[in-house]
């Protein structure tokens, strides 16, 4: 629902405000380009109609050293050190067009940090009270769900798929869990500090199935690698023509590939279905206020829907990462 | 596509705080937590075991406490019994006694008054005896006087004795 009024608000606004980016010039609403601008980075973050906080940019390249400015002074295509956002891909490009090295604190990346934030305080939080309170008081409220989540994360994935020697591999599972849970119910809230489309974006899940990988084949015993590079087949299957080996090995990389579009997809297509049946409204509006009113009521419908929906997707995908990661741990280990 | 592209700056920014929370988590965080619970899992496991040991100790206390009731009336009733019994005893003893008394004293009654009887009896022979010696004496001493021939049956009397 805030989300709803949220790109409500932004779009009647945005029509009010000539040369908005999610406007064309005719008045007509560009439906893909709205979309695409909530679901992607942007190096200011916007919270509502003329309410933006501009972030650092942070600028390398060979010819102009580092570069750190807000990023208000890029704003409407201006340039600045000689910088200026393209219009087609939203990056930061230099005057000849080449991307620098840009490790600039985008949306995204400020919606990490507050992530971490969260993720740190709250587990952090929960070890004090551990800490202070010793084992013997039984928590309630919000520290006893937390204890509830991480032992079931302990219990029911980590021991559950990895047997013996699970107890290393739970921290990382639990943080694991909590990261991607975090991220995408902040996703989920239209308004600061959440709207960031982390774990519908690339990049983080890709850095999150590295880490996966990295737990799934740095820690496994000997056998895993043998069932790998000398399979337990006929051997005019492994030689001279490694086909099994082969196979296997693509196995190892498909896997956290999965992973990273399992989550990615998921979570962009919640995100892209929730802003384009917000998008019906005023595209119906556009045409006729009989056609736009009795649609309004139909998109505020679904839009509730699917928000509880996405609800329940942002607990099974981070849940869904974590068993899988567990169990190819498992498998890893247990071969 | 863009959005298949993984971004360097997100990706160098993620790698980054991704192990820095992971690497705070591992250290300070989860174990203290899993381990806390893990205890408190073996504490309430160790509290449910000793409760029911104490549970069964108690039943255990209680039938014993009713079985040493039990007991104790059984033997106060046998203590009673016996102290019944000995009473009886006692008194049928005691019956025995003053019968086998009574008899007694009067068999010793009858023994003395027979001995005092023959006694008697003894006496009245002796005196009898002595009576009609002493009066046959005279009479023989009469007769003796002028008769021969009673010397002569006194002297065959002599001779047959």
């Amino acid at each position: 629902m805030k989300r709803v009024t949220y790109i409500l608000l932004l779009l009647m606004l945005g029509y009010a405000l000539p040369g908005h980016a999610a406007e064309e010039k005719e008045g007509t609403l560009n439906v893909s380009e709205v979309i695409f601008e909530h679901l992607g980075d942007a190096y200011e973050w916007h919270i509502a109609s003329n309410l933006t906080i501009p972030l650092p940019c942070i600028l390398y390249s060979s010819e102009a050293g580092w570069n750190v400015f807000m990023s208000d002074r890029l704003e409407d295509g201006k340039a600045y050190c000689g910088y200026h956002i393209d219009a087609k891909s939203g990056k930061i490009v230099d005057q000849a067009g080449v991307r620098p090295f840009d490790i600039s604190i985008t949306k995204n990346v400020m919606e990490l940090f507050i992530v971490c934030f969260i993720l740190c305080s709250v587990v952090l939080g929960l070890a004090a009270w551990y800490r202070r309170n010793g084992y013997k008081k039984a928590p309630g409220g919000f520290v006893g769900m937390m204890e509830a989540v991480i032992g079931f994360i302990d219990q029911d994935v980590s021991k559950a798929n990895i047997g013996h020697g699970y107890e290393r591999f739970t921290p990382y599972l639990a943080t694991v869990f909590l990261f991607i849970l975090t991220c995408n119910l902040l996703g989920l809230i239209p308004v600061w500090p959440g709207g960031a489309n982390l774990t519908g974006n690339i990049a983080v899940t890709m850095t999150l199935a590295i880490c996966s990988w990295v737990a799934i084949n740095f820690f496994a015993p000997k056998s895993y690698f043998k069932s790998i590079f000398w399979p337990d087949v006929p051997t005019f299957l492994k030689a001279p023509l490694p086909i099994m080996p082969a196979i296997e090995c693509i196995g190892v990389f498909t896997k956290p590939f999965s992973l990273t579009i399992r989550l990615f997809a998921n979570i962009f297509a919640g995100h892209t279905i929730i802003l384009a049946l917000t998008c019906i409204i005023f595209v119906t509006w556009q045409t006729s206020a009989f056609v736009g009113a009795p649609m309004t009521v139909v998109s505020v419908l679904f839009c509730i829907f699917m928000n509880c929906l996405e609800l329940l997707v942002a607990f099974v995908q981070a849940y869904v990462f974590t068993l899988l990661t567990a169990s190819f741990i498992g498998l890893a280990h247990n071969e | 596509m863009s959005l298949l592209t993984p971004d360097p700056g997100l990706l160098f920014w993620m790698f980054l705080s991704f192990a820095i929370v992971f690497g705070l988590l591992y250290k300070f965080g989860f174990p203290v937590i899993i381990d806390s619970i893990n205890k408190r899992k073996q504490f309430i496991e160790q509290s449910l075991l000793s409760a029911r040991q104490a549970n069964e100790k108690l039943a255990g206390i209680q039938a014993e406490g009713q079985q040493l009731l039990l007991d104790a009336k059984q033997q106060q009733q046998q203590i009673l019994a016996d102290a019944l019994a000995e009473k009886q005893k006692i008194i049928a003893a005691a019956q025995q006694e003053a019968t086998d008394e009574a008899r007694r004293i009067v068999k010793e009654a009858t023994q003395s008054i027979e001995n005092a009887k023959q006694e008697a009896l003894t006496d009245v022979h002796n005196e009898v005896a002595g009576l009609a010696l002493y009066i046959a004496e005279q009479v023989i001493r009469e007769k003796m006087k002028d008769d021969k021939e009673q010397q002569k049956a006194v002297e065959r009397i002599l001779n047959e004795i």
